[in-house]
């Protein structure tokens, strides 16, 4: 029993369909870790991003540098530093919490950089023709650049939403419920690992499918000129 | 430098004034020392070979370029410099904001913002740079897009035109800020041969009609010779001719041009 659900272990299959509503348990975990990581990386990569590209070197360069330092130390190794140090110095997170800041940290620098790709990715024409026209910077980048950046900063942050959906297990060293915990738990008790981890495996295989084709419907409906304005 | 705090001879007669003007890119120098003039009303266009930095001259004055050496003044102010205790300083952002309102310009690949309607890309600089309202700014979109012949075309996207039609546009936008002077930078150039024409036809009709300052960076010759009160020959960032359009094509003085024009009649 686990959650206040029995399992069936009279048969495979029957054991398959008793822990489904417990795995969903877990798998609605999984979905609250990936939005809550998603949101944190997308609001601290739009900040991350505009940091790296002011023209102030003092704002720039450590902007580039948390950014590299985020991007080339494992997910685990920051995710265990906020668990263990950060009590220390009186930061007491939920675990759930501080997984999802994880995540969220570790994909910002990542978004960031779509968000800079993106910005750079609309032709130094535009920016000329504004200038020309005596729109002021704030305006350029308001109305010209961002609409045209947004179609290309969607697909490619898509993507980032299934890599962190696909990462969520590793929360499962802080003790967070998600899905995998929760299957291995099962495994543990039933002393069956074959059925709960083949469950895990094929819901993230549907999940990621759905996700991707998702993520292809939205990028052959995105306007590919900008978002327009009439 | 010492004669560059010297405002020039004449500002009211020249509406553009390069006084010893030097642009380099790296080791490569664009603009060699240009002095150049264009009167009030003056219909000027500069040819020359690839690199003899015809486009530049616009791109400066449209301060999407900067300038190493020397003073341009427009319309009697300095461009790139503002007169501060009768001395001259670099110009500060406000300075060239100021500038740009004298000047409209037409680039080579138009560069109209693809995701507005043709309405919008003529409206939204006059409403958020002049402060037009909507109504008024809609009102003289359909006035210059009456101009260049497009009035039926406002509520359609430009990926929706042909590159003439894009170009017209562009046109449209550019004079809805009612600039003194206009700058065209080789607007023919991206275009598909059939379509030169109508643009061709819309800038000379805007010669013909209108006061407006033009100064034109073309290869269109038969075009140049038609619309120009002046044509400039530059080569290596210098002028190496200048003239009426029927000296400088029928019987030019220089070598060079005769060269570049010969050259140009053999591929053309």
């Amino acid at each position: 029993m686990l959650m206040g659900i029995e399992w069936d272990t009279s048969s495979q299959w029957a054991f398959a369909i008793s822990i489904l509503p417990i795995l969903a348990k877990g798998l609605l975990v999984t979905l609250q870790a990936t939005a809550v990581g998603f949101i944190i990386a997308l609001v601290l990569g739009l900040i991350l991003a505009s940091l790296k590209t002011s023209r102030l070197k003092i704002v720039a360069w450590p902007a580039r540098f948390i950014t590299e330092f985020i991007r080339d130390t494992p997910l685990l190794v920051q995710l265990f530093f906020l668990y263990y140090v950060l009590p220390e110095y009186g930061i007491i997170l939920p675990a759930f919490m501080t997984g999802a800041l994880a995540l969220g940290l570790q994909y910002s620098a990542y978004t960031s950089e779509v968000y800079r790709a993106g910005l750079e990715s609309v032709p130094l024409g535009q920016h000329e023709a504004a200038r020309a026209l005596d729109l002021s910077p704030r305006r350029t980048f308001t109305v010209i650049v961002v609409p045209q950046a947004i179609p290309r900063i969607i697909p490619a942050l898509g993507n980032y939403l299934v890599s962190i959906m696909k990462d969520v297990p590793l929360l499962s060293v802080v003790a967070v419920l998600e899905m995998l915990n929760v299957a291995k738990i099962i495994g543990d008790r039933t002393f069956n690992y074959l059925i709960p981890l083949s469950m895990v495996g094929l819901i993230y295989l549907i999940l990621t499918l759905v996700a991707a084709a998702g993520i292809r419907y939205l990028d052959t409906r995105l306007p590919k000129q900008g978002i327009p304005l009439k | 430098m010492n004669d560059a705090t010297q405002p020039p001879a004449d500002p009211g007669q020249a509406i553009i004034h390069f006084d010893k003007v030097v642009k380099r890119f790296g080791d490569v120098t664009v603009l060699d020392s240009l002095d150049f003039e264009v009167a009030k009303g003056e219909k000027v266009t500069i040819i020359g070979p690839s690199g003899s930095g015809k486009s530049t001259v616009l791109r400066i004055l449209m301060t999407l370029e900067t300038i190493d050496e020397g003073v341009i003044h427009v319309a009697g102010k300095p461009l790139w410099h503002e007169r501060r205790n009768g001395a001259l300083v670099p110009a500060s952002e406000e300075h060239l904001r100021e500038m740009r309102k004298e000047m409209g310009m037409v680039f080579q690949q138009f560069n109209l913002f693809p995701h507005m309607t043709v309405r919008r890309n003529v409206t939204e600089a006059p409403v958020h740079v002049l402060g037009l309202s909507r109504a008024e700014a809609n009102e003289r979109a359909e006035e210059y897009l009456a101009l260049v012949g497009l009035s039926d075309q406002a509520d359609k996207f430009p990926s929706q035109l042909s590159g003439g039609q894009q170009q017209r546009v562009a046109i449209a936008r550019a004079l809805a800020m009612r600039p003194n002077i206009m700058l065209f930078d080789e607007p023919t150039s991206a275009l598909d041969p059939e379509l030169v024409g109508e643009v061709l036809s819309v800038i000379q009709r805007l010669a013909e009609e209108h006061d407006l300052t033009m100064l034109l960076v073309t290869h269109e010759m038969q075009f140049a010779k038609r619309v120009s009160d002046r044509v400039c020959f530059f080569d290596k960032g210098r002028i190496v001719e200048q003239g009426p359009p029927e000296q400088v094509f029928v019987e030019p003085h220089e070598e060079r041009t005769r060269d570049f024009l010969q050259n140009f009649l053999n591929t053309a």
